[in-house]
């Protein structure tokens, strides 16, 4: 059976097939409109995360499929003790496919280990996210053009950021790409990924802590969210919440073409006075996000009846 | 004390000085009621120092656990006094059971019952990752 853990679960060849499935749907949504009749897709979301499990439970509507679950773990029996593999024999006889988030990071291989339908990892803890990475991918190649050849800043929390090690992964298999690391010391990219991903592709890289000194090189800036869940001590969280915040006059130096691109949902890492700026992405990027997750359970439908 | 000593047994050799108390109880041998030499700082050409177990009993060890924790050592089979038998062990691709992942956010730490599995991700640097949550096993304990 196949599953989605990871991004790099996925080929590079089966994500540029992804993307293609995707827009075709963009330009075509009508001819998918009933391509999961009677099919359904149960959303597990044993933590809460309304955009995520909205844009499966979109995906799947749009695709003519329905859709079970549940959006809290209390609303679940984990509440009662019970464990994630009774979960998934239970909820694998009355659906056809699971979208599972969950705050342990792990709990979507165990799922895996014991689903007789496919298993997508919605996001569990700071581990991984794979849908995003999908997401982000998809907006970059519809933004860019492609998915080779440009500088990408990461800025914000690099350290606890799953989107932005998911993001990075994936890119290593890319050529041309030069990757920019913009963070607060504390919340620099953890050494592994920096040696076990970019090193050993040997993707070209660079550390600043100033983001306005790097400003004019990226052809993609990707912010993200100090995530309070992701520490233990709400001091480190307070300390480090407002490091970086992006404002209108920050963009002077930006290149005209930018791409601003962010997971959401942000607090206040993104100036709302830049929504309206033509380099903004994110709201596309969330829009993307339902598309390619469409094309995803469209995949491996299709794989698991084969 | 010789290799002759063991009539029909296993002899673990070249084990890095100072570590056969670890691999003794890594591998559970005060549960034996054989024999158990353990000689340690033996002289060794290739090691300056080494440590060496000597199990007089033809027993099932495993050699996974033995494999991550001391790779390069050496498994010699004894049958009827003679060696029959010499092992050089590698890291394992795979170790269950062995390694305990210590990220409190990893789906193991609250699901006990979960098999702990540990993967070779980087041989060169001797880096195992927990198969759920990829936290590496230097991070853990035995």
């Amino acid at each position: 059976m196949r599953h989605l853990l990871d991004i790099m679960d996925l080929s590079v060849a089966e994500i540029d097939e992804l993307i293609a499935t995707a827009n075709d749907i963009i330009a075509r949504p009508a001819a998918y409109a009933d391509v999961c009749a009677g099919k359904k897709l149960a959303t597990l979301f044993f933590e809460p995360s309304t955009r995520t499990r909205l844009s499966f439970e979109a995906a799947m509507l749009d695709l003519g499929g329905k859709v079970l679950g549940f959006s809290d773990a209390q609303c679940s029996s984990s509440s009662k003790g019970e464990s994630v593999a009774d979960t998934i024999h239970v909820v694998s006889c009355y659906a056809d496919i699971i979208a599972m988030r969950h705050p342990k990071e792990g709990a979507p291989r165990v799922a895996s280990m014991h689903s007789e339908v496919p298993v997508i990892n919605a996001g569990d803890g700071g581990h991984n996210h794979p849908t995003q990475t999908l997401t982000d991918l998809l907006t970059i190649s519809r933004e860019l053009g492609r998915l080779n050849d440009f500088t990408i800043g990461f800025c914000g929390d690099l350290k606890f950021g799953r989107t932005v090690h998911s993001l990075i992964s994936a890119l290593s298999r890319y050529t041309g790409i030069k990757i920019v690391l913009i963070s607060p010391e504390e919340l620099e990219l953890p050494d592994y990924i920096q040696r076990d991903v970019i090193d050993k592709n040997g993707l070209e890289s660079y550390k600043t802590t100033d983001l306005l000194e790097v400003m004019p090189q990226l052809d993609v800036l990707y912010m993200t969210r100090v995530q309070k869940e992701r520490f233990f001590n709400e001091d480190d969280y307070l300390r480090l919440r407002d490091s970086y915040i992006l404002t209108p006059d920050k963009l002077d130096t930006a290149k005209k073409d930018l791409k601003i691109l962010h997971p959401l949902p942000r607090v206040n890492e993104i100036s709302v006075k830049i929504d309206a700026d033509p380099r903004a992405c994110y709201f596309k990027q969330v829009r993307n996000g339902k598309f390619i997750r469409m094309a995803l359970i469209l995949k491996l439908l299709k794989e698991a009846e084969a | 004390m010789n290799i002759d000593a063991v009539k029909n047994g296993i002899v673990l050799d070249h084990i890095p000085a100072g570590r056969s108390m670890e691999i003794y109880k890594a591998l559970e041998l005060e549960k034996l009621d054989c024999q158990v030499a353990i000689i340690r700082n033996a002289q060794s050409e290739k090691m300056g120092k080494k440590d060496i177990l000597k199990i007089d009993a033809d027993v099932d060890l495993d050699f996974t656990v033995l494999g991550y924790l001391a790779p390069g050592i050496t498994v010699n089979i004894i049958r009827d006094g003679l060696r029959a038998e010499k092992r050089c062990l590698e890291l394992p691709a795979e170790v269950r059971g062995v390694i305990r992942c210590r990220n409190p956010r990893c789906i193991t730490s609250v699901e006990q019952e979960l098999e702990q599995v540990f993967r070779l991700t980087d041989r060169e640097n001797r880096v195992y990752r927990c198969w759920y949550c990829d936290s590496a096993a230097h991070d853990s304990g035995i």
